[in-house]
């Protein structure tokens, strides 16, 4: 039985033998592709990986929207300090935004509307934009009446207590009379361009879960098609 | 008692730097969470930007890169903040932030510590340049995904926002780090992987501030220093007596090895003139 001598073992034997240069070569190549590959990999599930914001995630006022407030933002955590009623908190690994942007959530805490909007102010990025001078034309999001079933207005009822509390009254949400089978309905409605999603209906709604809640614009609203019949063929 | 006070003021000397290091690292840190009564706190944010005595912005230039080739605008406050910083370190040595300012040198140093007095002597040897791979990969990422690729990671604001919304879902993270300097790999994280070290290498990788052996010829070549440096190989030049200064820019300057060095060779200065001689010799550039 022969016994194969291994490049180790012959280095001991033999010193003045060299590994060969071939093998020296194969093995930093073999090495640097394994890094490569690993890296590949890694990096992969670290991109398809980020978490995608959840629909309660709110942005604070003027923030940019989500695909460059995430390259923009540096998650310093200015905005959060500044803000007069610590409504805003930086997402931890636990939370679903990205790590360290800034958030809020409605149904929690919602937003004062300070007309002075301190945390825009305090943004040394730009990732809440500074030319945001009127709170009232902020957009965090727009309040959607999401629950037709449990909503108390629906039910015949004037609870009404979401159009009451809002900031924009009269403009942003306002009660329209609708006639169904049960009678005439006080509606709360939304107008979704005085809307600036601060939340302070959701947040007030009676019930235990808010039938009217904030959401991002883009899962809010639906946008109507280029062409007159709506969408187009794809 | 007299001797009790001798030997108390003799371990102090010989820890000085360890001491004013630690010192800062800790006020550092606790700039950003105690509220000093009437004068309230004097940092704001954190590392990755801050707003110091309620005037001076300062921004880590790192964070601020990658948001740019996330495709970020540029936005005056956070230029300057970053100006600042890359500046001062530009000026001085880059890694001076890694021993004097960031928090989790202090979580490495304990492991590094601990692994010392449980005698470990197991080590996954890492090559010191995979930092640099790290870092670029950082940057490249940062552009492919329009998110800020370190930032998802990034342990020293992860630490920071743990301290201040006292969350804990980042402490596994810390702890994992932890374990892995302690049992894994010797210095394996500031040493070896951290793409923010790397970044600060790159940035003051001119830096003045430099370890110089002023009196060589005090030196007894015992090699102390070595082994209790962080990056070893910086300080192998100086040893063998083939130059004055430290030049790499691995160097930390954390005075590990001027608290060590009892011959007092070595001393921190600022280095304002080339390396025009050595011991005496003028150096001729070929």
């Amino acid at each position: 039985m022969t016994k194969h001598t291994t490049a180790k073992e012959l280095a001991t034997v033999r010193p003045d033998v060299e590994e060969p240069m071939r093998r020296k070569v194969f093995k930093r190549v073999f090495r640097h592709m394994g890094v490569a590959v690993l890296g590949t990999v890694v990096a992969q599930a670290a991109i398809f990986s980020r978490p995608a914001r959840a629909a309660k995630i709110l942005r604070p006022p003027g923030a940019l929207p989500e695909k460059e407030f995430d390259s923009t933002c540096i998650r310093c955590g200015l905005c959060v300090k500044d803000c007069p009623y610590d409504i805003l908190k930086l997402a931890s690994w636990a939370d679903p935004a990205p790590l360290g942007t800034p958030f809020f959530v409605a149904r929690q805490d919602p937003c004062r509307m300070c007309t002075d909007i301190p945390c825009v102010k305090a943004c040394p990025t730009g990732a809440l934009d500074p030319l945001l001078t009127d709170i009232r034309k902020a957009d965090m999001g727009v309040a959607v009446l999401v629950d037709h079933e449990n909503c108390l207005n629906y039910k015949g009822l004037t609870c009404s207590v979401c159009v009451r509390v809002c900031p924009i009254r009269g403009e942003a949400i306002s009660l329209k009379p609708i006639q169904n089978e049960r009678g005439l309905l006080q509606i709360p409605t939304v107008n979704p361009d005085k809307c600036t999603g601060c939340g302070t209906c959701e947040k007030h709604c009676v019930l235990s879960e808010a039938a009217i809640r904030v959401l991002p614009r883009e899962l809010g609203l639906g946008v109507s098609g280029a062409n007159a019949a709506g969408r187009g063929v794809w | 008692m007299a001797g009790l006070f001798r030997r108390m003021v003799s371990g102090l000397k010989s820890r000085r730097w360890l001491l004013i290091r630690r010192t800062l690292q800790i006020l550092i840190v606790l700039a950003f969470v105690v509220d000093i009564p009437e004068v309230g706190r004097i940092a704001h944010g954190n590392l990755s930007s801050s707003l110091w005595f309620w005037n001076v912005p300062l921004t880590d230039p790192f964070v601020l890169l990658q948001s740019l080739l996330a495709g970020a605008p540029l936005a005056k406050t956070a230029l300057i903040g970053a100006a600042i910083v890359a500046g001062f370190y530009a000026f001085f040595g880059g890694r001076i932030y890694c021993s004097w300012v960031c928090p989790i040198n202090m979580l490495t140093d304990a492991a590094h510590w601990l692994r010392q007095k449980l005698k470990i002597k197991g080590n996954l040897t890492l090559s010191r340049e995979l930092r640099s791979v790290l870092l670029v990969m950082a940057l490249v990422l940062s552009v492919v995904t329009g998110t800020l690729a370190w930032e998802m990671i990034n342990p020293i604001t992860l630490f920071q926002r743990e301290l201040m919304w006292t969350s804990a879902a980042g402490v596994t993270f810390l702890a994992a780090l932890f374990l892995f300097d302690f049992l894994v790999s010797r210095r394996g994280w500031c040493g070896h992987l951290c793409p923010v070290g790397a970044f600060y290498k790159w940035l003051g990788r001119y830096g003045r501030l430099r370890i110089t052996a002023l009196k060589i010829d005090a030196c007894s070549g015992c090699s102390d220093c070595i082994k209790v440096c962080p990056e070893p190989h910086v300080l192998a030049p100086l040893v063998a007596q083939k130059a004055m200064t430290v030049t790499d820019s691995d160097c930390t300057r954390c005075g590990a090895c001027l608290d060590k060095c009892n011959s007092g060779a070595l001393a921190m200065k600022l280095d304002m003139h080339r390396g025009v001689s050595f011991r005496g010799i003028p150096i001729v550039k070929s």
